[in-house]
């Protein structure tokens, strides 16, 4: 039930605290996050307002997708994102949302993105399971070991940890202290690392905790 | 690298170091908070690798101390680090001294770079028919 923000990963660097302290930050690029519609209860029965992330060529964009924007006379835009909100009335289609009503420097942020993907991996890898001898005669490498007991139960437990994709999931890291905003450039800096690789599309939210003000 | 990232980077990056290499024996303040009191600390010794771009600019120096050896590695960038002069110029021919760890004594002596002291001399006192002269040479090779 939180408003937030859609922007792009940059990469990392380092910054200094007031102590000299040396931070490590995820540089995050803002999107122009103009809102492109409102859900009401009646019309959807739920409400939340639809926000668009980053100005793109028309081209980019297919027919249906361009003619609903071109519908409210607004500029092709992608992604776009729904936020849940309690009131939608305040909302107005084609405004821009503020960077620095929604985070605060000091504040915390959960941040959302796709994670890289590695593909079809083997349990030594995804689930870090210890693997054989790679020499000596060993047969016995990279492979599954048992995955369970025998007749009692007569077959395999739910959730046993097997090959399989890794990666390419979508992941959020919460807790991300706000390092810097510098809403005059849409940037955005948080402490730690974020998903995905650099140019990956993230979702900032205000985590919903204790430490938040 | 990145546009944006190196503009914000750009003011942290401190811009009147010395030249320093591998090899040269440097002393480095630092600064210390001892009970609400900031002072500065010299460490000298020799650096031994050189690490990191940007921002993240780090220098490993080594120094014996009491028979044992001492290994800092300090952010060049950071604001905690409040200067580093370079003491001595030294030619070497890796650029990680880690054969350092193994000798002590007189094996661990680095030759001094030939020329370095004049150089040093030279920066310190400036002589200006040389630096004319130079300038006067550029425009031309720029053409």
């Amino acid at each position: 039930m939180t408003l937030g923000l859609i922007g792009k990963k940059v990469g990392m660097t380092q910054v200094f605290d007031q102590e000299g302290l040396a931070v490590p930050v995820t540089v995050i690029q803002l999107g122009a996050n103009i809102v492109t519609g409102t859900m009401t209860r009646e019309n959807n029965g739920y409400t939340a307002v639809q926000v668009g992330g980053f100005k793109v060529k028309e081209r980019k964009l297919n027919k249906p997708e361009l003619g609903r924007l071109k519908k409210r006379e607004l500029p092709a835009m992608k992604p776009l994102h729904e936020f849940r909100v309690d009131d939608v009335s305040s909302f107005n289609v084609g405004e821009p949302l503020k960077a620095e009503t929604i985070v605060a420097e000091g504040a915390l942020v959960d941040v959302q993105g796709g994670s890289i993907g590695k593909g079809f991996q083997g349990t030594v890898k995804k689930n870090h399971m210890g693997r054989g001898p790679m020499s000596h005669g060993s047969k016995f490498h990279r492979s599954m070991g048992s995955i369970g007991p025998g007749t009692t139960p007569g077959r395999v437990f739910k959730g046993v940890m097997m090959p399989g994709q890794m990666g390419n999931e979508t992941v959020t890291v919460r807790h991300l202290k706000v390092v810097r905003l510098d809403a005059e450039k849409g940037l955005l800096l948080v402490k730690g690392s974020t998903p995905g690789a650099e140019g990956g599309l993230l979702v900032i939210k205000p985590s919903r905790t204790k430490w938040n003000p | 690298m990145n546009q944006i990232i190196q503009e914000i980077e750009s003011p942290l990056i401190k811009k009147n170091l010395p030249q320093m290499d591998v090899g040269d024996t440097v002393k480095v303040f630092v600064k210390i908070k001892e009970g609400g009191k900031e002072r500065t600390q010299g460490y000298e010794g020799v650096i031994i690798k050189r690490a990191g771009a940007g921002v993240n600019q780090t220098l490993t120096v080594r120094r014996v101390f009491q028979g044992i050896g001492i290994e800092r590695v300090f952010l060049v960038h950071s604001p905690r680090i409040e200067k580093i002069t370079v003491q001595r110029r030294g030619h070497v021919r890796r650029s990680k001294l880690y054969y350092l760890r193994e000798r002590t004594g007189k094996a661990t002596r680095i030759k001094e770079r030939i020329g370095a002291r004049r150089e040093a001399g030279a920066a310190a006192a400036p002589e200006p028919p040389v630096t004319a002269a130079a300038q006067q040479e550029t425009p031309p090779a720029e053409q």
